[in-house]
């Protein structure tokens, strides 16, 4: 983008003097944040995984220290209550009392109930259960997420900027971890350290999920420092540490942030295969792989306990792998979403001749 | 080039020796395998222990019973290794051997399908770069990435499996299917030809029209339990198949091509009877072998006699559509196959099966019978693991024929007159092909250890369930049998990734300088 802004000679061509007509006057941040809003499916998507962030954590009780937040949903996840047989058809215990179709449709009204989601064979209510089984994969996710990004940055920076041997070992100590399949790697952190809880389990995946990044990284760092602004600012004088964080890292960012994204979808992924495994988060915690896992039999006679953490998992994973579509939307400088429909028409004619 | 290959393959040993030094001492630190036994209220136990302490060689700390390992590993290179023993007694050799065929069968197919299908959306995508088609296969795809594979296999259980087999009992397809799915594919091959309204319509109505007729030809003639493609149709579908390839790899306008595809097309029409009476033999593998032979060669007798430059296109044309021809007669005969199979006492009229990787009920010497079989057991775990991961391949390859189609060599090539077809199939997807391969052959290695789950929910006994076998027993010596096939394969396909690289792509040169 930036590229078309200062070659004019490129201007003949039809593409660069919309990119420069659009983004004149604008700094990088801005035109990436432009873009990254135009993006509709973008968008979309972060207000809804927002909207599933704070319906998912508010709605069961968060202890942080002595602050306790009760949660608005009447049920605590491992609470049992009297299933309900009654309203049921067919024999079938524990059956989910909501109801999206207002009366005229199917003659019930329209109502959440006292289960919305149902109940699982002992009567504890599903609704709660689905609700901190994503709070727990939620959490993973963004561990991994971060953790990951900000080690594969950190070591893909040092190989990249300083090359030579640090480099070598770096990248041989990557190839090293890269060697063992993430799931094999996953179930043998996951079988030892499951048990100490969700947060321990993410933050033992993270350690070792930041590979990726870091090679894309150190690509990035060594095409960027071999540019003139690097020999620039090191001839003003700056610091090492400086050039890293101030000149080069900032034009690294789209890299890092548009991978950390895919991490993260990939991650919740990771932590549902693993608990499906048993090798993730083990009982009486619940997570959503878990869920499906102890449920996948049911799904013929009571399929909701199937459907539900199905959804949400897709949900958020979706969410995430669009919003990470987005992103690299707005940071590559060569895309041309954005554009107004008569720009494009104008731009498929100059193409087509 | 052998320095490099040599430094290289150095590298990789360290590389290896080095991850499984640390991981058998992760995995020794990590947890107790004589765990067991302590609970154990056995009066024996203290004897069990001792023969187990033994067995494993457990007196030896971790860090130098590694060496031990290390030491029948090694017996690689002078052809007898040894990975220890299982510790219910079996050799971790034997057990790896009988395993990874399994795997590589449950992936194979899967992964060659995504392949196909998501580099040929991913170029369709691409072409097509923000129309309604582009936009829905962006959200599939996104939607497979998204996918648990272990939810989408008990979908598929319900819906592939268990429906389709009540559906069998009465194969009666009622018209609102025929409708729905007429529909669908009449969008899908809309949307992919429709450049303009016109030629949405006419593909729309074409692709709707053929498939509804097909699907009523088949209700009204109770093709579902006796399939079979015959002789008249299956030369059709020859000399379609001839035609098709020509058109996407030369044109229909190059003569010599289409004259080559369309005599090996014939060629391949009058083999049909007597390829029927070759099926029937007791040994299936020298029939296929040299029916495949029998077609190379007689691909290249038509390209000696109908071109005379570019002969190496043209012989690859017409081997192509030899090719497929080929894969279509077994098809015709694994057809022929399937009416007696499901009528079968073993099978039932329920033959999708959703777990298992054979029917150990059926014990047969008819090749094609077993090869059916296999295939069945095969269908819903590949469709799993396809729709998994086709996503991968379409945003992959949309995002790098995208990346190719902006460069100045692609409009130096229209601006030379090029038709759009050679442009798109010679200059640009060639290139797109190079970084495809190399994650091609990365996919393959990985996808060995990776199909653990897949395993899991369709009781495969592969890799996968060994896996499981050895975190659950804490057994070592299969962990790191396990291990050590994963990573070497890993590491092999690396390599090759990056020599392949530098084969395809004369830019890029190994052994000078660092590498």
């Amino acid at each position: 983008m930036s590229d078309d802004v200062k070659q004019p000679a490129d201007s003949a061509d039809m593409k660069s003097d919309i990119f420069s007509k659009e983004t004149e006057g604008l700094s990088q941040a801005q035109i990436v944040r432009k873009r990254f809003f135009q993006h509709k499916a973008a968008m979309t998507s972060l207000f809804v995984l927002l909207g599933i962030i704070f319906f998912v954590f508010s709605a069961q009780s968060i202890s942080l220290g002595p602050v306790k937040y009760p949660g608005w949903w009447k049920y605590d996840y491992e609470q049992i209550s009297d299933l309900r047989i009654a309203e049921c058809s067919g024999g079938v215990v524990g059956c989910p009392s909501l109801d999206v179709f207002p009366s005229s449709i199917d003659g019930t009204p329209m109502q959440i109930g006292e289960h919305p989601f149902g109940q699982d064979d002992i009567g504890r209510d599903y609704f709660a259960m689905v609700m901190r089984g994503a709070q727990r994969s939620l959490l993973v996710m963004v561990i991994i997420g971060t953790l990951g990004a900000a080690l594969g940055t950190v070591i893909g920076a040092i190989a990249g900027f300083f090359r030579g041997w640090v480099d070598a070992i770096l990248m041989r100590f990557t190839d090293f971890i890269i060697t063992v399949p993430t799931i094999v790697l996953g179930s043998v952190i996951g079988y030892h350290f499951g048990n100490l809880g969700a947060v321990f389990l993410a933050f033992f995946l993270g350690i070792f999920a930041w590979t990726g990044i870091s090679r894309l990284v150190r690509g990035e760092f060594l095409k960027l420092r071999e540019l003139e602004f690097v020999d620039a600012a090191r001839v003003a004088g700056a610091s090492t540490r400086r050039i890293i964080f101030k000149h080069i890292l900032p034009n690294a960012v789209g890299v890092i942030i548009v991978s950390a994204t895919l991490l993260m979808s990939g991650a919740i992924l990771l932590e549902t295969g693993l608990s499906y495994l048993g090798f993730g988060v083990v009982p009486p915690d619940v997570s959503l792989g878990l869920l499906i896992s102890n449920y996948q039999d049911a799904f013929t006679v009571r399929p909701w306990l199937f459907w539900w953490p199905g959804l949400f998992i897709i949900a958020v994973a979706l969410c995430v792998n669009f919003i990470g579509d987005g992103l690299r939307d707005a940071f590559d400088p060569r895309q041309r979403r954005g554009m107004s429909r008569k720009d494009k028409a104008s731009l498929a004619s100059g193409e087509s001749k | 080039m052998f320095g490099f290959i040599a430094r290289r393959i150095g590298v990789l040993i360290v590389i290896l020796f080095g991850s499984s030094y640390l991981l058998y001492n992760l995995q020794a630190l990590s947890g107790d395998p004589l765990a067991d036994f302590r609970t154990s209220r056995d009066p024996e136990v203290e004897s069990q222990i001792k023969a187990t302490i033994e067995q494993l060689r457990l007196d030896v700390p971790a860090p130098l019973r590694y060496f031990i390992w290390l030491r029948g590993v090694l017996g690689i290179f002078v052809g007898q290794p040894d990975f220890g023993k299982v510790r219910t007694g079996e050799p971790v050799g034997e057990l790896l051997m009988d395993a990874i065929p399994v795997t590589i069968r449950l992936v194979f197919g899967a992964t060659i399908i995504a392949i196909l299908l998501g580099i040929t959306i991913g170029v369709v995508t691409a072409l097509r770069q923000y129309s309604r088609f582009d936009y829905s296969m962006t959200f599939v795809a996104f939607l497979m990435f998204s996918l648990p594979i272990f939810w989408v296999a008990v979908l598929l259980k319900e819906f592939m499996a268990i429906q389709f087999n009540n559906f069998l009992s009465e194969p009666n397809i009622p018209t609102t299917w025929i409708i729905g799915i007429s529909a669908f594919i009449a969008l899908f091959f809309g949307a992919i030809l429709g450049r303009s309204r016109r030629t949405f319509w006419i593909g729309f109505l074409a692709s709707g029209l053929f498939t509804a007729v097909l699907l009523t030809l088949i209700d009204a003639r109770g093709w579902i339990l006796e399939p079979g493609i015959g002789p008249v149709i299956f030369a059709l579908l020859a000399l379609l198949t001839a035609f098709g390839v020509t058109q996407i790899s030369m044109g229909v306008g190059h003569k010599p091509s289409l004259y080559a595809s369309l005599s090996v097309a014939v060629a391949g029409a009058i083999s049909y009877f007597p390829m029927q009476s070759l099926f029937k033999r007791e040994s299936q593998v020298p029939v296929l072998l040299g029916g495949l032979v029998v077609a190379l060669i007689v691909a290249g007798i038509a390209t000696v006699a109908f071109a005379r430059i570019d002969r190496g296109p043209v012989y690859r044309t017409a081997s192509i559509t030899a090719f497929i021809i080929g894969i279509i007669m077994i098809v015709d005969k694994l057809m022929q196959t399937w009416g007696p199979y499901v009528s079968s006492g073993e099978v039932q009229y329920r033959p999708v099966p959703t777990i298992g990787e054979r029917n150990p009920l059926i014990e047969t010497n008819d090749f094609w019978v077993a090869l059916l079989d296999t295939l069945l057991h095969m269908f819903l775990p590949t469709i799993a693991l396809t729709l998994i991961g086709f996503a991968g391949y379409v945003r992959y390859t949309r995002g790098t024929l995208l990346d190719v189609l902006n460069q100045d060599y692609i409009r130096t090539a229209r601006a030379k007159g090029l038709n759009e077809r050679t442009v798109i199939m010679r200059h640009a997807f060639r290139n797109t092909m190079i970084p495809i391969v190399t994650l091609l052959v990365v996919d393959f290695a990985s996808v060995v250890g990776g199909a653990l789950i897949t395993e899991n929910v369709f009781a495969w006994r592969g890799m996968g369930t060994l896996f499981r076998q050895a975190i659950g027993t804490f057994d070592l010596n299969l962990l790191m049998g396990i291990f050590f096939v994963t990573a070497t394969l890993a590491l092999v396909a690396n390599l090759v990734a990056d020599l392949l690289y530098s084969a395809l792509d004369p830019r890029v040169r190994v052994g000078s300088g660092k590498s």
